[in-house]
């Protein structure tokens, strides 16, 4: 049961993270350069991104539990340190967070300037853009989704997870028609990069044949355990090198 | 071959990210994890090891972006 919210939870959470970032493009190519181009682009990398899910997921399920569930861990720890690391470097400060208005700012700003191309009766950039940021921001999460879900046999809930980000974070995007800045997204990153590393730990080891004391419930001492060091880290940082507020410069990841 | 590199270079950066010494990390924690558990069940083992590369991998983090100084170089570091 505990695993079970877990993924859904983790899914939605790093689904909801990535297409925040997505929007974000989509939205500023829509808005200078018409929506049908970067429409049709954004549902093209959507269908891409569904055909991924639908294929490797099934056959990974062909694989014998125990390398699985290795590999699946050995992925989700290098994905979760990755963003546990840029998290917390933000947390602390030492990095600049990341600022959907900015980002927005300057795609508006590049869509602008480039010229007009059009082919198969699409305005190219817009289309090119729309779908290398759909796709691109989406190749994590439907990742993340084959991971979670294959390992544990709830492919269907995960996926479901990430289409409930989808729809929430679309419906949004429709009705405010901007950026989505006022969503936590840094501190989002914190918490999905905590629980990607936890299961990674908690797959992994049990592709290697240990057993957790507590059997499932040992997961949320492994994320109360990563949530103490990450804690940890920021206020270490924070106290060795006090720089004041994190700046806004847009970045990336 | 160009497209090749490019499709290789995308795929590096996609999986192994930024810093490939906390992937090479994970691959010789689970590597050792799996050793000493055919003989006993080190359950607390990769936790304690994803843990202390989490920790070096911030440091270097820190310290990259800390880098040298230069004149025009503003007091925090930004990312591109």
């Amino acid at each position: 049961m505990t695993p079970t919210v877990l993924v859904v939870l983790g899914a939605f959470l790093a689904s909801t993270v990535e297409m925040v970032e997505a929007l974000t493009i989509v939205l500023a190519v829509g808005i200078t350069r018409g929506w049908r181009s970067a429409v049709i682009g954004a549902a093209a990398a959507l269908a891409t991104l569904t055909v991924i899910v639908a294929g490797l997921g099934p056959a990974l399920t062909q694989v014998p539990l125990g390398a699985l569930r290795v590999v699946v861990g050995a992925v989700l720890l290098v994905f979760g340190l990755q963003w546990l690391r840029k998290a917390i470097l933000r947390a602390a400060g030492i990095r600049a967070r990341h600022d959907e208005d900015a980002i927005f700012a300057r795609e508006v700003d590049e869509a602008r300037q480039t010229a007009r191309d059009t082919r198969a009766r699409l305005d190219w950039y817009a289309f090119t853009l729309a779908f290398k940021g759909v796709l691109l921001e989406g190749l994590e999460v439907a990742l993340i989704v084959v991971t979670f879900g294959s390992t544990g046999g709830h492919l269907g809930l995960a996926a479901a997870g990430a289409a409930g980000a989808f729809v929430v974070v679309a419906s949004v995007g429709a009705f405010v028609h901007a950026p989505l800045s006022r969503v936590p997204e840094n501190s989002l990153k914190f918490a999905v990069g905590i629980m990607l590393t936890s299961f990674g730990v908690f797959y992994g080891a049990e592709g290697t044949g240990i057993g957790w004391p507590g059997s499932d419930l040992a997961l949320l001492g492994v994320i109360a355990f990563f949530a103490v060091v990450s804690f940890g880290l920021v206020a270490q940082l924070r106290r060795r090198a006090p720089l004041g507020a994190p700046g806004s410069v847009p970045a990336g990841g | 071959m160009r497209a090749l590199r490019a499709f290789g270079r995308f795929w590096y950066d996609f999986l192994i990210g930024d810093d490939w010494t906390a992937a090479a990390g994970v691959a010789a924690a689970l590597g050792i994890t799996a050793l000493v558990a055919t003989t006993r069940n080190p359950w607390w083992l990769l936790p304690v090891a994803a843990a202390a590369i989490l920790v070096v991998s911030v440091h270097r983090g820190a310290a990259s972006a800390a880098g040298p100084p230069t004149p025009t170089e503003p007091d925090r570091p930004v990312e591109p």
